[in-house]
């Protein structure tokens, strides 16, 4: 039994580490390899150029500098939030994740509206100042990692409030009973046993924003970063280039995530206990009003974007031109989108495409689960580390790894011919939710006790039985969570996309680029606001599915 | 020891087959689990494997229900091999330690669940499902979530699960252990009588003696992965094979002593006495290292200390029900409970501990 279930695992294993190592690992060796065709010409060619050069170093100090403005308005959101109670707390706390309910591309258009040249409060602070030009620009470094702060920061405020929530308020009464002061308190105690969660969103962050493609994209202006060049190099036919120029961003990826890795290798405890600790209500009226001031300030920061869309999303294409806000509106844009087929083309495609890369996680990421979980066979390593990967690869990097393999028909290097078809898009999405539905559908079934399919056994349940009356149910949270979440990443998904895409299956974010760049304002902030409704939908729906489980 | 001690079967009812380990052994890496243990376990017969965690007896029990297999030696059931048999073909009835109630299906699912694998209709499988809930003393739970139930409840239906299947033999993997313990003590007669009923083969792990003297027939002490005997408790108590045993079943002390065969002599403080002896059937006559297991009961406790007893002082004193029970310090730094129904030593006090009449248990050293 012990040999013949063994046996069976790994012929389950088999064919899904197959198709994982052909869709995941393997266009990266063809990157990889591709690099090397001319020998080291390619990357002689890379080290020789200063716009490389430069791209490199931006992508890095943008990372690390998203990492750090997002550690300052993640950290102290968290302590606020769950430490203290104010008037307006829940409000805040309600839209404190928000940022992470807009696509990334959308985030930057909403950015784009609000702070760009002829941006609304671009505007008012020009009409204020009485200035004749715009105070600002929103452009290069510090605009893309303003943008991030916005969006990334989000990761840092989940894991460190997580991280207090699980903090014992028993560790924090002792040090002060051993006569500690607050600041001593925080100093020894709170922030050390809150760098793990510190860590790990900072780790986050570092690789969102490594491999950002919006915000640089949109407007990096002349700036140069990899992800973008990267683009550029294959769109001016110098593939060569943009394998060098994948592998390094790749690379710098993967050092990032060891980097943190060795970081954090000391830590040997975690933070077990529930917490139970009472938030402290200021007391003082002053401190009060500051403090709700202070929040209300930050509530309309962090929806401004969103309204802004949704408002935009009303005006008339063309019109909006100097003034502070839109002078005309209508429903006409919505109107277009579910009557003018072209316009209506790209969110068929959006959804067509989401279900079939969803419908792949839902198998694949399922049966993943459940092998890593409950079955011990010579692979498994092998598995959790390929379910992991495409977390690690920036999704440009995988989109040119998928452009460079599935180009052609050639079934003696395994090739078979996607690109220019409908399949490429689905493929990408799929690969980028691997990490996320696989790791949903774990948590489920790791809450699982594992003798539940032992008992099944034993009661003489075959293997299909089983499956379908014990393991699935228990993996149905994580799963439809998983993959709620899948859908609605790949209905929104820009960054492969704008490598892989062409005219027939555009997706709604290249349609949102075009109407943007076609200056109809209107027609991409309706699209943007379409995405944003299928988000906060998909949300919902998932973490009641979540709570469930719990 | 050299060979591991062979049990004896039940005589039980007829139709049921004997449960069978014959020379089982189980290796995880360098690591042996189970080294050569034979058990068997006859029909309506109820067998307790005993050891500490990490004596394997969870792993012989994984093995008997086929959810490990072993590297050498069978599993019989009524003469049958059924070593290579999976589990879910073997028909046994399996309790686990932690129940494995499925969560997200009510009580009379759960318990139907090993019928709607056999493909018995729902109408009927749920019926008797209800009929196995009401045998358990759990009528009318049938509609009730896993999660509504209490410890001793959640037991009844994980055992329900494994009777209503008709099992060929019943395997509990410490069905105890996770009750607290007043309802630990009435559950123990509930599941002797609930077991017997049945007449198939049961086996059951626990780590505690008390659980294994008030529901099993026989008792199979586990050290290591080695079987160190099997006997009735009577038999474990009255004449333990090794010093192993002697320790873990009962309390007592071990003294070193010359073996002569039926008697042996005990020296404590330059006092010697000869005592009677008791070994199990199958040992050798006479041990080359010996001791003998001093038992609280078996130990006399006077006010002076005479010829014929051990001269001491009360260390402890403890009143224990109907008894009292003394620690008294010995001569050469030995230490021995006395149990004693009068209480009128007290601590501090000079006594003298004798011997009663024995046969005292003998084990090799």
């Amino acid at each position: 039994m012990k040999g013949a279930f063994r046996r069976q695992s790994f012929l389950i294993a088999l064919p899904v580490i197959l198709l994982l190592l052909w869709t995941v690992v393997y266009p990266n060796v063809a990157v990889i390899v591709g690099s090397f065709e001319d020998g080291l010409g390619h990357w002689r060619e890379f080290a020789a150029s200063p716009a490389d050069r430069e791209a490199l170093w931006t992508s890095l100090v943008i990372s690390v500098a998203s990492v750090f403005a997002s550690l300052a308005i993640g950290v102290p959101l968290a302590f606020l939030l769950g430490r203290f109670d104010f008037p307006g707390r829940r409000l805040l706390r309600a839209v404190a994740t928000l940022p992470a309910a807009l696509p990334p591309l959308v985030g930057v258009i909403a950015f784009l509206f609000l702070y760009g040249e002829s941006g609304l409060i671009t505007r008012i602070v020009q009409r204020v100042l009485g200035m004749s030009e715009a105070p600002w620009r929103l452009k290069g470094v510090s605009a893309i990692v303003f943008v991030h702060a916005y969006t990334m920061y989000v990761y840092v405020f989940l894991f460190v409030s997580a991280g207090l929530e699980r903090f014992d308020a028993t560790l924090d009464e002792a040090a002060s009973g051993l006569g500690a002061s607050t600041a001593q308190r925080l100093r020894r105690v709170t922030l050390p046993l809150l760098m793990p969660a510190v860590a790990g969103s900072a780790l986050l962050v570092f690789m969102n924003a490594l491999g950002s493609f919006s915000a640089p994209y949109v407007f990096g202006g002349g700036l140069r970063v990899l992800s973008t060049q990267i683009l550029a190099s294959k769109t001016n036919g110098a593939l060569g280039l943009a394998y060098v120029e994948t592998t390094v961003l790749t690379l710098s990826a993967v050092s990032g995530l060891l980097l943190f890795r060795w970081l954090d290798r000391k830590r040997k405890y975690t933070l077990a206990s529930k917490g139970g600790r009472k938030r402290r209500v200021i007391r003082s009226r002053q401190v009060q009003i500051l403090t709700s001031i202070g929040a209300a300030v930050i509530v309309i920061a962090l929806v401004l974007p969103h309204l802004m869309v949704v408002l935009v999303s009303f005006a008339r294409d063309g019109v909006w031109t100097t003034q502070v806000l839109p002078p005309e509106y209508t429903l006409e844009n919505y109107r277009r989108l579910f009557s003018e087929a072209e316009l209506w083309r790209p969110i068929t495609n959006s959804v067509s495409m989401a279900l079939v890369a969803t419908a792949g996680n839902l198998v694949v990421c399922f049966l993943c689960a459940y092998l890593i979980v409950f079955r011990k066979f010579a692979g498994r390593r092998l598995l959790e580390l390929l379910v992991a990967l495409p977390w690690a690869i920036p999704a440009t990097a995988i989109a040119l790894g998928l452009a460079a393999t599935f180009n052609r028909n050639d079934l003696l290097s395994a090739r078979v011919l996607l690109v220019g078809t409908f399949w490429i898009l689905p493929l990408a999405y799929f690969i980028r939710d691997i990490p996320l539905v696989a790791s949903a559908v774990e948590g489920s079934l790791r809450q699982m006790d594992a003798s539940l399919e032992d008992a099944a056994r034993g009661l003489g349940a075959s293997w299909m039985l089983t499956m379908r009356r014990v393991i699935l149910p228990a993996a149905r949270p994580g799963l439809v969570a998983g993959c709620l979440l899948a859908a609605v990443t790949a209905v929104g998904e820009f960054v492969a996309s704008v490598v892989l895409y062409t005219h027939a299956n555009r997706p709604i974010s290249m349609e949102i680029l075009a109407q943007l760049r076609a200056l109809a304002f209107g027609t991409s902030a309706a699209y943007s606001v379409l995405l944003i409704l299928l988000v906060l939908l998909m949300t919902l729906a998932a973490r009641s599915f979540e709570e469930r489980l719990a | 020891m050299t060979a591991a001690p062979r049990a004896r079967g039940g005589e039980g009812k007829a139709g049921a087959g004997v449960l069978a380990l014959n020379g089982v052994t189980r290796r995880f890496g360098e690591y042996t689990a189970v080294d050569n243990v034979s058990v068997e376990v006859g029909p309506g017969e109820l067998l307790a494997l005993v050891g500490a965690s990490g004596s394997g007896k969870t792993t012989t029990l994984r093995i008997a229900a086929g959810y490990e297999s072993p590297d050498s030696g069978t599993v019989t059931l009524g003469g049958e091999d059924i070593t290579r048999v999976p589990p879910e073909r073997r028909g046994f009835g399996m309790v686990f330690q932690h129940y494995a109630l499925f969560p997200h299906m009510p009580v009379e699912e759960n318990v139907a669940f090993g019928l709607e694998a056999r493909g018995v209709g729902k109408s009927e499988r749920l019926e008797k499902a209800r009929a196995a809930l009401v045998s358990v003393g759990l009528a009318g739970a049938g509609g009730r979530a896993i999660q509504s139930l209490s410890g001793g409840e959640q037991q009844r239906v994980a055992l329900a699960r494994a009777l209503v299947i008709e099992p060929r033999a019943l395997l509990l993997d410490e069905p105890l252990s996770n009750l607290d313990p007043t309802l630990r003590q009435a559950m123990r007669d509930d599941l002797r009588a609930m077991l017997r009923r049945v007449g198939v083969p049961a086996l059951f792990v626990t780590h505690d003696q008390e659980d294994a003297f008030a529901i099993a027939d026989r008792i199979a002490i586990l050290k290591k992965g080695k079987l160190l005997q099997v006997g009735t408790p009577e038999e474990l108590y009255e004449t333990p094979a090794t010093p192993e045993v002697a320790s873990f079943i009962g309390r007592g002390t071990m003294v070193s002593a010359t073996d002569k065969g039926s008697t042996a002599t005990v020296t404590i403080g330059g006092r010697t006495r000869e005592l009677a002896v008791k070994r199990p059937q199958g040992t050798p006559s006479r041990y080359e290292k010996a001791f003998v297991v001093l038992r609280p009961e078996a130990l006399e406790l006077s006010n002076q200390a005479g010829d014929a007893s051990w001269p001491g002082r009360v260390v402890n004193r403890r009143f224990a029900g109907g008894v009292i029970v003394y620690r008294v310090e010995l001569a050469d730094g030995i230490g021995v409970d006395v149990e004693s129904a009068s209480g009128n030593a007290h601590e501090d006090e000079n006594v003298g501990v004798s011997p009663g009449k024995g046969p005292f248990p003998i084990v090799p050293g």
